[in-house]
């Protein structure tokens, strides 16, 4: 069977929905960022099929996929920081728990 | 290769441990930088082995191992089964989506190596140079606002 770009997407598209159900249905803050990178790089691969298949001498969807990467690492620092700062003063990071803005 | 990496991505959604799904996250990114390499995407393999494989995943490890919520394994919360629906829900749409489309397939071959082409497109004449600065600005401001949380007061 010859791999062509429906497969590459296919596969990112199911790697996005898996990271997508992790986001939503759990309650550890690290699981969710987590599922978030899934998500992210659900997108990369999507990202780096269409550049090979669509453009392959341009690579534009490649630069795209590095400046992914480059927010991705900003989001995961900062998140991870703001994890640790909450886990510091409230104890908990579930996120049923950590309810200071609800009304 | 693929299944693989769709197997440790669902094992980090499915696994009580943290600690495991956090290991299997890491054998999840290291497929998709495999799978980088068939698609003749040599230097994105290495910098997701390098990005994800070697920084995030030790972020998330040591996150992990500061904030001792291990033992309590990592739950569902009551939006379960919605969750599940959304998601499969939006797969049978984008598999759908995807395979009905007619993509302008090129049938050129693929640059190798593609660092100098990468090179060209982002720091070139008419490139990518001002998003590159950008990206850095945002990175130092990342890594500032982390410092300035976590500080103790």
């Amino acid at each position: 069977m010859l791999i062509g770009l429906e497969h590459y997407l296919v596969l990112s598209a199911v790697l996005f929905c898996i990271g997508l159900y992790g986001a939503l249905a759990k309650r550890n803050a690290i699981v969710i960022l987590m599922s978030i990178e899934l998500m992210l790089n659900g997108v990369n691969i999507a990202m780096v099929a269409f550049s090979r298949y669509i453009v392959p001498s341009l690579l534009t969807g490649q630069v795209f996929a590095i400046f992914i990467m480059v927010v991705a690492a900003a989001e995961a620092a900062v998140g991870l920081a703001i994890i640790i700062a909450i886990y510091r003063s409230r104890e908990t990071i579930e996120t049923t728990k950590i309810d200071l803005m609800k009304w | 290769m693929a299944v693989v990496g769709v197997a440790a991505a669902l094992a980090v959604v499915l696994l009580r441990d943290v600690f495991r799904a956090a290991l299997s996250l890491v054998l999840c990114f290291l497929s998709v930088a495999g799978l980088y390499v068939t698609l003749s995407a040599d230097f994105l393999a290495v910098a997701q082995v390098l990005v994800y494989v070697g920084a995030i995943s030790v972020l998330i490890i040591l996150a992990i191992l500061l904030t001792r919520d291990v033992t309590q394994g990592s739950p569902t919360n009551r939006l379960r089964f919605p969750a599940i629906f959304v998601a499969v829900i939006l797969l049978g749409l984008l598999t759908f989506a995807l395979t009905s489309t007619r993509w302008a397939v090129s049938t050129a071959p693929p640059l190798v190596p593609t660092t100098p082409a990468l090179a060209r497109g982002l720091l070139g004449e008419g490139g990518f140079i001002l998003p590159v600065e950008i990206a850095a600005v945002l990175l130092l401001a990342a890594v500032l606002g982390a410092i300035v949380v976590v500080r103790e007061k």
